[in-house]
């Protein structure tokens, strides 16, 4: 029997301090019963110096005073009961059912942190995930098993961008899969999560989702905890029951203020814009369970969302997030505002994976080339723009004109797409060398005289 | 590692904080030891010791630790078992390998599984090469072990041993545990010497003396062996932001440098990087050795997820690696990518231990850290006599993609070549990314002996030459900002033209394709000459008063751009018929324009 205390000493934001405590070990998890009520609040153990102990309430603290709730230790880690019946149904942050549904029963259990996959024990990605959206096929092939988050700003459409993701995807035609979607909404608004809803009942897919949800108004402690409860399922589903997983998280940042706030009220010492120096690790604790095993089916593609402070990618939340995930979607405010979507900003835009999941076998012998020369192409005409800000284009060189025309061809027409426009990948290839042919094929030196006899479009 | 813990007075846990425990109890622990904390065992070290209170970073995940559970001290500061088995194989951040991780626990790396090193049941075959009187110095060679196909791993004698010996086993098959030769010091003290030795990973491994590095680490890759050369035993840093090519550039160095031996440290990076390289390294053939690059390869693993004070020691882990391959009289090469993370697991430790910070947290002693681990690379006679070298190629990874966060400014005042990446050349896809105007090397000169002597008379003056061709492009490209190209005078449109070659056909290389990914100095020497020739040839065009416009023949232009494709690395004859080409091209047009 584990000894149950009334006196807490200290409450800072959602972190409360107790004293004279036995017997509880790093990570526990306690209950937090308010006599009067009997409601009871959940926290965890973050902090133990000798018999004083400090824990971190995953609900509102306001409330709670010295005397009027007792604090349980229950003796356990912060564990989720895993089942095949988490599909279709919805959480809050801690795992427990919001959907007026019964509660999960099971024998499996597993810790919400995870523990880091052995690098020997992986599979190095490599799966064709056709997203049917031109940009990121061809520009920044999404691979299964690939961590690629959309680097988006606030009003920039995202969560549009995720949804035809989630509509969309598939890794081709034959391949029979058993294939479920977990979203986990960390301090979303309310209008997101029914959009999301909403889009998932759209794409058929509500029965295949499992939601955990924390929303705006909801306690910031639990925003730590809502991202490992859907990473937990997903790698439940993923590595035991040999699903393909896709998880759709959003929004990182909202994750990253809730760490820097509790890392204020521990009185750490702040690193860059008074985030907390572990952010790094931390990050990387949730977007390093993405990937696929060696031998068994079965995968997690993580598609993580997140809204630049100030559109700016220097800053600290998609600057480490950058340098742990396999890329990043960025999304441009300038295109967004010319009415483009989805607004893929491709120069910034980049997955680390497809250097070995396009081309022959895969998806098309000259996808490398084409990907390279658009790049390449759209950087000049980046240039070609510049300098027609100060002389105007009517002074431009033929060579610079013909990219004026190309780069607004190739937003308009290429970039540019609907919401419900699914394109496969050989549409989006023989798109890129209709857009192509618009330049003088001497500037084209990214592309092999071999495909250029097989690919490039013939005069009409 | 056998575990002392009968006679050894065990500490108690008082306070836990992620990866920093505190323990009261301790007057007996010393600085720096390895212990071991809870019942579950987690390996951690000493950091702190004050009056009985003793504190630890523990390498493995802390949750589950309770107060009160007891902390055994092993006697001993973190140490790395040193011998066969450690090349082909990849272990963490504390030289566990994980391959034997793996047979523990198939998927995931969990705590609690103790001390493993490297396989101490395999047989080697052992020929000695002592007999008994004679004497063996400390850091000499007594025998040698066939490690891997191409590598001899060469046993030596611990840096802190020497004596007569006394006694020899017969060649035949052994494993790293068994004793193969006794040795007595002269004070009649008789030591046992075994394939392996332990090496606490802290301490530098001696040398007889440091020479001076004369030779370039030869890495295939155009823009550093020709523009900013690695001397073998220097120190290079490779700083860019996320996405600018860091760990494709390491590992392209990785695989073609010809070292003898590579040790890479996965240093706080992803996973997916890891299994990347034991897929594809064993695939790559080494064009000296004629074998797989796996070969000579030491892995090192500590991926972002791992726990933070295991990175911390990775770094350590991988350079004592180094030092023992070393001292057997080999090349070696160490990549650490990256030496951000490293830093910035100080960082973390630090903070939990409430250390007064210096700049954006990190402790005040981050230089003098950064300054010791540089300071381990090198060009050294080894203790046996022989020529050996470690050097060390760091990629950096500046918060913000900003050169002048602390990280990569205190690593800029340690090493000799600096190699920036940059994020726009990374934006319109020109791999490798290096910023020919930002990066430097500081080894020009020491090696331009070696350069003029086996490559070419003219080669440095030759890349002095482009570079200040490529310089002047950049002001130039500055005027073309403003007012466009066309108002330019001819002579410095053919320096854009001609930096544009240099640009798309020499500096970017295409480590996808199967010529290009590593290029011998001879088809680099020759393909910079051809470009300087047709400069050259143009310039004498323009004297003639020939526009550019009629100098630039498209169908020139696109072969130089492709002669890294076209031309085949073992044959550049190809080459000498585009200098033919240019001539009869020109000699048409220059007689057009004479008359």
């Amino acid at each position: 029997m584990k000894k149950e205390y009334l006196k807490i000493d200290k409450v800072v934001g959602p972190l409360i301090q107790i004293s004279d405590v036995d017997d509880v070990f790093y990570g526990e998890v306690v209950d937090i019963v308010e006599i009067s009520t009997g409601k009871v609040k959940k926290g965890k153990v973050i902090k133990i110096e000798e018999k004083n102990v400090i824990i971190q309430v995953f609900q509102n603290t306001a409330g709670l005073a010295a005397g009027n709730s007792i604090i349980k230790f229950t003796g356990e880690s912060f564990n989720l009961p895993m089942s095949l019946d988490l599909q279709g149904r919805i959480f809050n942050g801690i795992g427990e059912p919001i959907d007026n549904g019964s509660d999960i029963f099971s024998l499996v259990e597993a810790n919400i942190n995870g523990r880091p996959i052995n690098p020997m024990s992986r599979e190095y990605p490599r799966n064709f995930i056709q997203t049917g959206i031109s940009s990121i096929d061809t520009l920044a092939t999404l691979i299964r098993g690939q961590k690629l988050p959309i680097f988006s700003g606030n009003g920039l459409p995202h969560n549009e961008l995720a949804a035809q993701i989630v509509k969309q995807a598939r890794l081709g035609d034959n391949v029979h899969e058993d294939f479920a979607v977990v979203f986990a909404a960390i301090g979303v608004k309310h209008d997101d999560e029914k959009f999301f809803r909403k889009s998932f009942d759209d794409a058929n897919v509500m029965d295949r989702v499992v939601m955990f949800v924390n929303y705006a108004d909801d306690p910031i402690a639990e925003r730590i905890t809502t991202p490992r409860c859907a990473l937990t399922a997903a790698e439940y589903l993923a590595f035991e029951k040999h699903m393909h997983i896709l998880v759709v998280m959003t929004d990182i940042t909202s994750y990253c203020e809730a760490l820097r706030e509790i890392s204020s009220a521990r009185e750490e010492v702040p690193s860059r814009k008074g985030y907390p120096g572990y952010m790094y690790s931390d990050l990387a604790s949730l977007y390093e369970r993405a990937g696929m095993l060696k031998d068994q089916a079965g995968s997690i593609t993580f598609l993580p969302i997140l809204t630049m402070p100030n559109d700016d990618i220097t800053h600290p939340i998609p600057d480490l997030t950058g340098y742990i995930t396999e890329g990043q979607i960025v999304l441009g405010r300038d295109l967004f505002q010319r009415s483009i979507y989805p607004p893929v900003a491709i120069l910034p835009s980049l997955s680390r994976l497809m250097k070995d999941g396009i081309g022959d076998g895969f998806t098309r012998e000259d996808h490398a080339e084409v990907a390279n020369q658009l790049f390449a192409s759209y950087s000049k005409v980046q240039e070609v723009r510049d300098l027609s800000q100060i002389i105007g284009e009517e002074d431009l060189s033929p060579t610079d004109k013909k990219y004026m025309a190309f780069g607004r061809a190739f937003e308009a027409k290429f970039l540019n797409q609907g919401f419900d426009e699914s394109r496969n990948i050989i549409q989006s290839l023989d798109l890129g060398w209709r857009l192509l042919a618009l330049l003088p094929l001497t500037e084209l030196d990214r592309l092999s005289p071999e495909n250029i006899t097989k690919y490039f479009p013939k005069e009409s | 590692m056998a575990i002392m813990e009968e006679n050894k007075i065990n500490g108690m846990i008082s306070a836990i904080n992620g990866p920093v425990i505190k323990g009261k109890n301790m007057t007996t622990f010393k600085m720096r030891e390895m212990v071991t904390v809870g019942d579950k065992r987690l390996i951690g070290e000493v950091i702190v010791l004050e009056g009985d209170m003793g504190t630890i970073q523990v390498y493995e995940e802390t949750e589950g630790l309770k107060i009160g559970e007891k902390i055994t001290p092993t006697g001993k500061p973190l140490s790395l078992k040193l011998g066969p088995g450690m090349l082909k194989n990849m272990f963490d951040g504390i030289q566990r390998p994980l391959e034997k991780i793996q047979e523990l626990s198939p998927i995931f790396i969990p705590e609690g599984i103790g001390l493993l090193s490297i396989d101490d049941q395999k047989q080697w075959p052992t020929t000695l090469t002592v007999r008994p009187g004679d004497v063996l110095l400390a850091g000499s060679i007594f025998g040698t072990v066939q490690e891997t196909e191409v590598i001899q791993n060469r046993l030596l004698v611990p840096p802190n041993l020497s004596g007569t010996v006394i006694e020899v086993v017969p060649n035949g098959s052994y494993t790293i545990e068994d004793v193969l030769v006794r040795i007595q010091d002269g004070k009649n003290q008789v030591y046992e010497l075994k394939m392996a030795h332990e090496w606490p990973v802290r301490t530098p491994r001696p040398n007889a003396y440091r020479r001076e590095t004369l030779v370039p680490l030869i890495t295939g890759q155009r823009v550093i062996d020709i523009f900013f050369p690695i001397a073998k035993g220097g120190t290079a840093a490779i700083p860019g932001g996320f996405g600018t090519g860091k760990t494709m550039t390491q590992h392209q160095l990785a695989k073609w440098s010809d070292a003898d031996i590579i040790v890479y440290i996965g240093c706080g990076e992803r996973g997916n990087e890891m299994t990347e390289v034991i897929e594809d390294f064993p695939k790559l053939i080494d064009p000296r050795s004629g074998k797989s690059i796996m070969e000579r390869t030491v892995l090192i693993a500590n991926t972002s997820n791992m726990p933070v004070a295991a990175r911390e020691a990775s770094i350590y882990t991988g350079i004592t690696i180094a030092e023992y391959y070393r001292d057997m009289g080999y090349a070696v090469a160490m990549m650490a990518d990256s030496t951000s993370r490293w830093a910035e697991a100080l960082r973390e430790i630090s903070g939990r231990l409430e250390e007064m910070p210096a700049e954006e947290g990190y402790p005040a002693y981050l230089p003098s850290r950064i300054a010791e681990f540089y300071e381990r690379a090198g060009s050294v006679e080894t203790l046996g006599g022989d020529d050996a070298s470690i050097t060390i190629i760091g990629a950096v990874s500046p918060a913000g993609g900003d050169f002048s966060e602390p990280v990569t400014e205190n690593t800029k005042r340690f090493v000799n070549v600096f190699l920036a990446l940059d994020k726009s050349l990374a934006y319109a896809r020109h791999y490798p990314a290096i910023n020919w105007l930002e990066s430097y090397s500081g080894y020009i000169k020491i090696l331009s002996d070696w350069y003029e002597d086996n490559v070419a008379e003219d080669c440095i003056s030759l890349r002095n030459k482009m570079l200040e061709l490529l310089y002047e492009e950049n002001k130039l490209q500055e005027m073309v900002m403003l007012v466009g190209e066309d108002v330019l005078p001819d002579d410095q449109r053919w320096v854009l033209e001609i930096a544009k070659i240099i640009k798309v056909g020499y500096l970017q290389q295409n480590a996808y394709n199967k010529d290009d990914t590593y290029v011998p100095l001879e088809k680099q020497y020759a393909m910079l000459k051809a470009i300087e020739y047709l400069y050259e040839r143009g310039r004498e065009g323009l004297k003639l008063g020939i526009p550019t416009s009629q100098l630039k023949d498209l169908d020139i232009f696109s072969q130089f751009i492709k002669m890294k494709y076209t031309v085949p690395n073992d044959d550049l004859s190809g080459i000498d018929r585009l200098k033919e080409e240019i001539d009869q091209h020109y000699e048409v047009l220059f007689k057009k324009y004479e008359n």
